[in-house]
């Protein structure tokens, strides 16, 4: 049995750009201002780095394709760049890349840089693209809120949850995640709203109103890693290693086959599973500390929330009206503000999500810093609920 | 000689029904002469719903759920309106249908009269004995310009009969055509509209000429007397025409059935055969039935009832159909599905829906005939078919037997309605339809009424329009769900 990533890396240094409706930048800048902090937060120069992975979703509004505008944009040092692309879930798959090149001595330095440019799209929200000739032939030409709310419909019929009860959680949620993003200067988002707004907007997706969804941002992060011996080698100490990187990946069995309820993420629970096991976490509504959910929309942190076995299956209407994710609760979630209101910018999400729960374990989240966290959890899905990838990294103090 | 006659027959009107007030109001600054015909419904088809559809739907209502549809020897489509002028339309109703690919498949069309032309040829190749069962589709959905009589006086609607040598619940007596290059209105070959003549000319040189000689053919012919004919079908929007013309040839005027024009309108090519089915639903045995039609000339097909008419049942006939309409009061609606004003679709319906023709081929059993797979070893449906099983124990190679979905029982597992994305008629309604002998698919839905989805709900498979690329002409097909 393979024996896992578990403190076999650190996180030498992160960046994180401004997310947000950044006209007047274009992609290469919103890479350059991620790198340059992760840059200077590592302490070492450009010609340090190893490898290179580049996250980038959409490329026909965004860079291009390949690694080259990554390369270009940062004029590294003519060293590999390997673009990935794995849905909303890139950035953790750039993230995995970079780890995995350390771990495994091929790299001594790495990184991992996530972009997304989606406000040159024209409109609001994400564009809409074909996927592929078959599947336009035969699905939806739907809307990513349209599929996320599907999960309210299956989670309610499965649980016996009324409508209104179920629009009041996910209230909640995104109520919450203002409230933290009004704290965050990167974020995208920074004022709070109340419940009676959130319930009284625009329906967007039923039982999804505007609120409900995150903002579709442009932004850039990035993590530069390497291992624990060399990070204490240029002089770092407080390391924050990683103890988990986990992604599952749907094969077509919530899609094709009648076994799935519609009510939960099948990929979640597994790639969940598996990252306990990698970071010896054996209760984790006990000692995860925080998590970054992929809370593209509210429903989804509602129903990730039992995914990932911090609350009871059946269980996150209550936990979450509770206040159990709050800031002040016992597993703040989307304390950054989460890509409800840090913004999306698909590429880089993964990577934010990482960078939060970096500052934190490290004691630099200024208004929002936890007291005393020493696990970090962050969950990044692609796709929908009915076919999807989904990564779990989990980091904390070494 | 064999006798061949009418087996089983069946009509559909799509579920809208335009209330004609609200067009002719809209239009009175403009026409004040159409409030006049500002009284009753027309038929209206979805946005998603055209010719190819409409005969899919009254198609499968005729054959029924069973998967062994073998005995269909040829099929006869007839419209004025194909979706498509180059690519077999009956091929495309073949394969949604899953009839067997030696199925004969023809195209009637260029006409108004191509309904009963097609029924006559389907006659033909059951009397010859070329086809012991003949399938005859005809439907239309015609454009009208906006302010148009023809707005108000057309509908759209589709019907369906099997023309067979046994289980024949109305014999073939005669039938006879006469083609007359008689032009009462044309539409060229890239228009979208027809081009009409004068009304009155077209009543008195038209109908009052050519459909007499036309019945007169056909009665001396074959020796019959016009009083033996106890129901008279002629579909003409003029009133009391077919009442002058039964007087002219000698058959009782109290013997022209209702045109359905008060509730459905003037369906095209579709018409005299919908009419024949709403009286074929409502008559006795040993009843002669004429039916005629108008266009290029005309055609005349005489039947007579046999006692297995009191067998026809349809679950949802003709008088059904016109009861369980919903009314449309949104002239707009009419508009925007049909295109006939430019509306905003936002930049969202701006992606390029250019179909790969080759993948439509090689899944071409699936998309068009909704045909999943059944593993032969562990019984698992699934849709698409494919190589390796999706059944999560048992990963089987090639395994796969092809399955049929589309008459089979489902319900909603998950839904949504979106506002967000791109629909012709908004929200988007879309989830997952599991069916309950096994299979799934995230499928759009279709005729939704306000509140009529939640999961567990029953729904139906319709075969319909998904989606038209404007820029190269293709209309896209599969199937949707629908509440029920």
């Amino acid at each position: 049995m393979a024996s896992g990533i578990k403190d076999k890396v650190a996180i030498l240094g992160m960046g994180c750009s401004k997310f947000g409706e950044r006209w007047d930048v274009s992609p290469d800048d919103l890479m350059v201002e991620a790198y340059i902090e992760a840059l200077d937060d590592a302490g070492i120069e450009p010609n340090q780095l190893d490898a290179a992975w580049f996250s980038h979703h959409i490329d026909d509004i965004g860079a291009g394709k390949g690694g080259t505008p990554m390369s270009i944009a940062l004029r590294l040092p003519n060293i590999s760049v390997t673009r990935v692309e794995n849905y909303c879930a890139s950035g953790s798959e750039a993230f995995r890349g970079a780890v995995y090149a350390v771990a495994a001595g091929a790299a001594d330095i790495a990184i991992a840089l996530g972009m997304e440019k989606l406000k040159d799209t024209g409109y609001g929200g994400l564009p809409a693209t074909n996927y592929g000739t078959f599947g336009p032939q035969i699905g939806p030409s739907g809307s990513a809120p349209g599929n996320f709310a599907q999960l309210a419909s299956a989670y309610r019929a499965k649980h016996g949850v009324s409508a209104e009860d179920m629009k009041r959680a996910i209230a909640h949620v995104s109520v919450k995640s203002h409230a933290n993003g009004a704290k965050n200067p990167k974020a995208h988002l920074q004022k709070e709203v109340t419940e009676e707004q959130v319930l009284n907007a625009p329906m967007i997706a039923e039982p999804l109103g505007l609120f409900d969804c995150c903002g579709v941002s442009d932004g850039a992060a990035a993590a530069i890693v390497t291992t624990p011996e060399i990070a204490k080698s240029l002089g770092k100490d407080n390391l924050i290693s990683v103890k988990a990187l986990q992604l599952s990946v749907s094969n077509g069995l919530e899609s094709h086959h009648n076994t799935w309820d519609g009510s939960y993420f099948h990929t979640v629970r597994i790639a969940a599973k598996k990252a306990y096991a990698e970071a010896g976490i054996t209760n984790p509504r006990e000692e995860v500390s925080m998590m970054e959910v992929h809370d593209c929309f509210s429903v989804t942190e509602l129903v990730t929330m039992e995914d990932l076995f911090i609350s009871e299956e059946g269980q996150a209407v209550k936990d979450v009206m509770d206040g159990f994710y709050d800031a002040d609760g016992q597993v703040p979630c989307q304390i950054d503000g989460g890509l409800k209101c840090f913004g999306h910018p698909i590429g880089a999400s993964g990577l934010r999500m990482l960078y939060e729960m970096y500052l934190q374990l490290q004691g630099r989240a200024d208004k929002r810093q936890l007291k005393n966290p020493s696990i970090g959890l962050t969950h990044n899905l692609g796709g929908q609920p009915a076919n999807n990838v989904c990564s779990v990294a989990i980091i904390g103090s070494l | 000689m064999t006798e061949v006659g009418i087996s089983s027959i069946v009509g559909y009107i799509p579920k809208l029904r335009l209330l004609r007030k609200s067009v002719a109001e809209s239009n009175a600054w403009l026409a004040p002469n159409l409030m006049g015909k500002g009284k009753g419904t027309r038929s209206m088809a979805n946005w998603d719903e055209d010719s190819v559809t409409m005969s899919v739907e009254a198609a499968r209502r005729l054959l029924g759920p069973e998967d062994d549809r073998s005995h269909v020897d040829n099929l006869f489509l007839a419209s004025t309106t194909m979706p498509f002028a180059d690519r077999l339309n009956s091929g495309i109703v073949r394969a949604a249908l899953t009839l067997e690919e030696t199925t004969q498949c023809t195209d009637i069309s260029s006409t108004l009269k191509c309904g009963t032309t097609a029924l006559i040829n389907a006659i033909s190749s059951v009397q010859s004995a070329k086809s012991s069962y003949s399938l005859v589709l005809a439907a239309d959905k015609r454009k009208s310009r906006v302010g148009s009589s023809q707005e108000l006086d057309f509908g759209d609607a589709s019907a369906a009969i099997a023309v067979s040598n046994k289980d024949i619940i109305a014999r073939v007596i005669a039938t006879s055509s006469i083609s007359v290059d008689f032009v009462d209105h044309f539409r060229g070959p890239n228009e979208e509209f027809d081009y009409n003549w004068e009304e009155r000319w077209i009543r008195d040189e038209g109908y009052l000429k050519i459909i007499p000689k036309l019945i007169n053919n056909l009665l001396e012919e074959n020796d019959i007397n016009a009083s033996e004919i106890s129901k008279f079908i002629l579909p003409c929007i003029f009133p009391r025409v077919p009442q002058t013309i039964s007087k002219i040839c000698g058959i009782d005027p109290e013997n022209v059935v209702d045109n359905l024009a008060l509730n459905v309108g003037d369906t095209g090519s579709t018409h005299p055969l919908l009419m024949l089915t709403n009286v074929l639903e409502n008559s006795n045995p040993n009843e002669k039935i004429l039916v005629c039609s108008f266009g290029g000339g005309g055609d005349a097909i005489l039947l007579e009832t046999t006692d297995l008419i009191k067998n026809l049942k349809n679950d949802e006939s003709v008088a059904n159909l016109l009861d369980n309409g919903v009314e449309e009061t949104n002239y707009m609606k009419y508009l925007t599905f049909n295109d006939l004003v430019k509306w905003e679709k936002g930049m969202r319906g701006e992606i390029d829906r250019k179909t790969a023709l080759t993948t439509l081929y090689r899944h071409n059993d699936a998309i068009i005939g909704l045909v999943g797979g059944k593993c032969e070893k562990t019984g698992t449906i699934q849709f698409p078919a494919s190589r390796i099983s999706v059944s999560p124990n048992s990963p089987d190679i090639d395994t796969q037997e092809p399955y049929k979905l589309a008459e089979k029982k489902a319900n909603i597992l998950s839904w949504s309605a979106d506002y967000l994305s791109f629909s012709v008629n908004p929200p988007n309604y879309y989830g997952i339809v599991s069916f309950k002998e096994g299979g799934r698919i995230m499928m759009d839905f279709t005729d939704v009424g306000e509140g009529e989805i939640e999961s567990g709900k029953d729904v139906k498979m319709v075969f319909r329009v998904k989606a038209i690329d404007e820029a190269r002409g293709f209309t896209r097909y599969f199937w949707k769900a629908v509440p029920i």
